[in-house]
């Protein structure tokens, strides 16, 4: 084979690698979601709860309640029920939630943009203190200040966060008045406010409304603080001991035999490399809050999706908990996508070759 | 090298502004709600609609009593009796089927259009030909789809003529007028939101009588406007400025869904609301001894109660159906588990209907009821289950139960479950024990009797599934009794029929009614007039002001 041939089956064939991995990974997404239909649906149709009863209460009359059931479709055989519900999801249409009367996707991207904002600050919080804890623990690892950033993690990953967020309430909100009470906004504000994109912190802040700015803050500081803390205990842990790997490196010896300083060695090149995983940890750990926030947005009446689901599957509202459960699973497999491009981009090994 | 100094530099800034927010933030502020504004926190997340045709829920029934008018209403002073509200007066005719009603003049709706009889005639037909959960408090007069426009009809402005299909108690049907499925709704402002349906053999019409405007919007004439419903979070009314009585003090009223007992006696102790409406003994006992705070209650047409499923062979014994009743502790269930939030109440009508037995023969007493498991031959006792709702006050009331029954040998296995999931297996009449509470439909004491006292058809196919059906408890003589107490127009020997009713119940029924539900509330005590009605949907707000 001439040199030209060679290259053109090794064009050939990354095309056929990249083309095969795009495939792979629509098969996986799709299966994924069938799977997750389909398991949310027939939890949601054998659970011993009567959907009927949902939607009209124990009171109504029995006609109602067969005529109700007719129109649910519910007396049809359990396959056909899935086709039936499949076909409508495929085309976007995810029902209508019977607790709030609106198609289950206008409700999402009402409570959806609550979920995320504060799931970004809580995220950011945690980066911010994180980071610098994992750093300063594997520095000086085995001293005072590791055992006591492992001990703050070890809280943080271990206790209840909504028993934290309860005690939070008791000491922030009822004795020293610093927060403000459970739920996003303040009433007095519900009314000169109106928010255009749903993230509202941004949005009192483009339409330059401080006071409601200043509001929001203290509605959103103690939740987003603890969801915060609870991804801190995750990063700094990681930090820790991607930290510890990189300071074992020899380009560490190297630098520190070149003289430079070693804040310049630790922060410089030792983190910059950490920094390449500590992507997908973060990454990964903001699409658990995002998903995970449930127990904090009930302590903290958030109105954002994880209490919608909670009381729609509190209500048997199953049309809104399959569409909330499909929209956090595409949300969490886009961000594990995420976190995979950035990891190529931020890494150079994993540039083409 | 400088990049990273600036960057550093500015880092701090942050951090340091970061700090500071906090500081600042530490200066503790009272929160107050606005002068002209009510706020409540309230459980609300059993709203589904704001149609009167359709709404049958309890906190959709304080919205609607707010924000419509009835022809008639229950009486405050006295709940056996109605009176006149969009009504100057009415007859009811000598034999008894046509009720006549003189509309006072001059009223309007919310929207300013005049309120007239051809909307009362509307509103009736609409809800009847709907056919949502609370038709049946209309359509049991004999109106359908295809009759009502003839038998709710304006014979002109002012005069609105109802035909009922039997020579009923007038007090039945008046009590039944006073349901919130019978509210006026603003005709013309309502046709202009109907959307057009597909008729099929279930629903026979084209048009959907603008009920899915109506389950967010309101078209009434009542103190207050429904501005703004959003599910599980809050409930917005403003002052009607057209109502026709006294108008409201407030410019506003706020509820908002707070589902915790702990979580409302914060906000109310911190100030953020006026009033919390779902509070647990323990929080109602802080709250009444703070000196910022006080309390109100008033009894509702709720009862509990625990009931026998006659298809277990043990429990479908008459010995032990009485023996059951000997073996609660009232008492101590009246004194801690209920304290403020219920009085112990044994018979099925409930205090303050026409006829309410008020008087609770049975005490806890193990001895009398071990003689009656003797006499039914399970002198040993036996194993049965209850289907309990993981929550309070009914898991304390089942847990109290399965120790006394304890005590005659019975062994009460507690089942948890959700609340849908027991009344699921309920409504399948698959239970040994059902521990649950009633609240009446309407005011009227055939509400109750037709439910724990009437099984028309027994069968698992029985179309009319009442309280009596889900316990298979086969009555076809008191079936008749509660019947024919609908056919009584003399109110005084109705209210016998129902003293007898239930004195039957208590003694031979499988019902052991334990308590009737008192509402509490938390209030801030400068909140004034702020009371709880006998029913949901007579808890008014408009008189409410504050100091």
């Amino acid at each position: 084979m001439s040199v030209a041939e060679l290259e053109a089956t090794a064009r050939r064939r990354r095309a056929v690698t990249i083309g095969a991995s795009i495939g792979r990974f629509l098969i996986i997404a799709a299966t994924t979601y069938l799977g997750l239909l389909a398991v949310t649906f027939f939890i949601g149709r054998v659970i011993p709860i009567d959907p009927v009863l949902a939607v009209l209460g124990d009171r109504a009359p029995s006609n109602v309640v067969e005529r109700v059931r007719r129109e649910m479709g519910l007396d049809l055989p359990l396959i056909q029920q899935f086709y039936i519900y499949l076909k409508s999801a495929l085309s976007g249409d995810f029902g209508t939630s019977v607790l709030t009367t609106n198609p289950v996707m206008t409700d999402i991207r009402r409570v959806f943009p609550a979920t995320i904002e504060l799931a970004t600050l809580g995220t950011i919080i945690g980066s911010i203190m994180g980071i610098p804890l994992g750093v300063l623990a594997a520095v000086k690892r085995g001293s005072l200040i590791d055992q006591i950033v492992r001990i703050i993690g070890l809280v943080g990953y271990s206790v209840p966060i909504f028993w934290l967020g309860l005690l939070g309430l008791v000491l922030f909100y009822a004795q020293l008045q610093w927060v403000a009470y459970p739920g996003r906004i303040d009433i007095v504000f519900e009314y000169t406010f109106s928010p255009i994109t749903g993230f509202y912190l941004l949005d009192a802040a483009w339409q330059g409304q401080w006071d409601v700015f200043w509001d929001l803050l203290r509605h959103i500081i103690l939740p987003a603080s603890l969801l915060g803390y609870f991804s801190l205990a995750y990063i700094s842990r990681m930090t820790r001991s991607f930290m510890l790997n990189e300071l074992s490196q020899e380009y560490i010896v190297a630098a520190r035999a070149k003289g430079l300083s070693e804040t310049r060695i630790i922060w410089g090149h030792a983190l910059r490399n950490a920094a390449v995983p500590m992507v997908t940890v973060i990454a990964l750990s903001y699409a658990g809050l995002l998903e995970g926030s449930v127990l904090t947005e009930t302590v903290f009446s958030w109105p954002g999706i994880g209490l919608y689901i909670t009381n729609s599957l509190q209500n048997a509202d199953m049309n809104a908990v399959l569409g909330g459960t499909i929209v956090i699973g595409s949300v969490f497999i886009g961000i594990n996508l995420l976190s995979d491009l950035l990891y190529r981009m931020l890494d150079p090994r994993t540039k083409d070759e | 090298m400088m990049m990273d100094k600036i960057a550093l530099r500015s880092r701090l800034w942050l951090a340091g502004a970061a700090m500071s927010a906090v500081l600042v933030g530490a200066m503790p502020a009272f929160a107050v709600t606005p002068a002209d504004t009510l706020v409540e926190g309230f459980a609300i997340d059993d709203i589904i609609t704001m149609d009167p045709g359709e709404a049958f829920e309890l906190s959709t029934a304080e919205v609607t009593g707010n924000t419509y008018d009835l022809l008639v209403r229950l009486d405050l002073a006295d709940t056996s009796q109605v009176k006149g509200d969009l009504a100057e007066s009415w007859t009811v005719s000598d034999d008894g089927l046509t009720y006549t009603f003189k509309l006072k003049p001059g009223m309007k709706f919310a929207s300013g259009n005049p309120i007239t009889a051809d909307d009362v005639a509307w509103s009736f037909e609409r809800a009847v030909k709907l056919d949502k959960s609370p038709a049946f408090i209309l359509s049991q007069f004999g109106l359908t789809g295809d009759n009502v426009a003839e038998k709710a009809k304006a014979a002109d402005e002012t005069t609105f003529v109802f035909t009922v299909d039997k020579a009923y108690a007038p007090s039945f049907v008046l009590n039944c007028l006073s349901a919130t499925v019978a509210s006026v709704v603003d005709k013309k402002t309502v046709l202009e939101h109907v959307k057009p349906v597909t008729p099929s053999d279930d629903y026979k019409f084209d048009n959907d009588f603008g009920n899915d405007w109506l389950k967010t919007n309101s078209a009434g004439s009542g103190a207050y406007k429904l501005r703004e419903w959003r599910a599980n979070e809050a409930v917005v009314m403003e002052r009607n400025d057209n109502y026709h009585g006294d108008k409201a003090k407030l410019a506003r009223v706020i509820y908002r869904h707070m589902k915790e007992s702990s979580g409302q006696r914060l906000a109310l102790e911190a100030g953020d609301i006026d009033v919390a409406r779902n509070l647990e003994p323990n929080d109602l006992e802080a709250v009444a001894k703070n000196t910022d705070l006080k309390t109100t209650s008033a009894p509702k047409g709720t009862v509990y109660y625990i009931s026998l499923n006659q298809k277990n062979p043990n429990l479908a014994k008459p010995e032990v159906r009485q023996a059951f009743k000997y073996l609660v502790d009232y008492d101590a269930i009246g004194s801690t588990l209920i304290k403020g939030i219920g009085e112990i109440h044994q018979s099925f009508l409930p205090k303050g209907d026409l006829g309410a037995v008020d008087e609770n023969p049975f005490k806890l007493d193990v001895a009398k009821a071990k003689e009656l498991l003797e006499k039914a031959g399970l002198k040993d006792g036996f194993n049965v289950t209850m289907d309990v709702r993981n929550t309070q006050p009914v898991t304390g009331i089942a847990e109290s139960i399965q120790q006394t029954v304890g005590q005659a040998g019975i062994k009460l296995e507690i089942i948890p479950g959700d609340g849908k999931q027991t009344l699921t297996k309920y409504r399948a009449r698959n239970h040994d024990i059902y521990i649950g509470q009633w609240g009446q439909d309407y005011f009227d004491p055939n509400s109750n009797a037709q439910t724990f006292a009437s099984n028309p058809d027994n069968s698992d196919e029985g179309k009319s599934k009442t309280l009596a059906w889900r316990n298979a408890w086969d009555v076809p003589e008191l079936t008749k009794k509660t019947e024919a107490a609908l056919l009584e127009k003399d109110s005084a020997k109705r209210a016998d029929l129902y003293k007898e009713l239930q004195k039957t119940i208590l003694d031979e029924g499988p019902f052991v009614v334990i308590f009737q539900q008192t509402e509490v509330a938390g209030l801030r005590a400068n909140l004034k007039d702020f009371k709880l009605g006998p029913s949901f949907d007579t808890n008014f707000v408009g008189q409410i002001s504050k100091e």
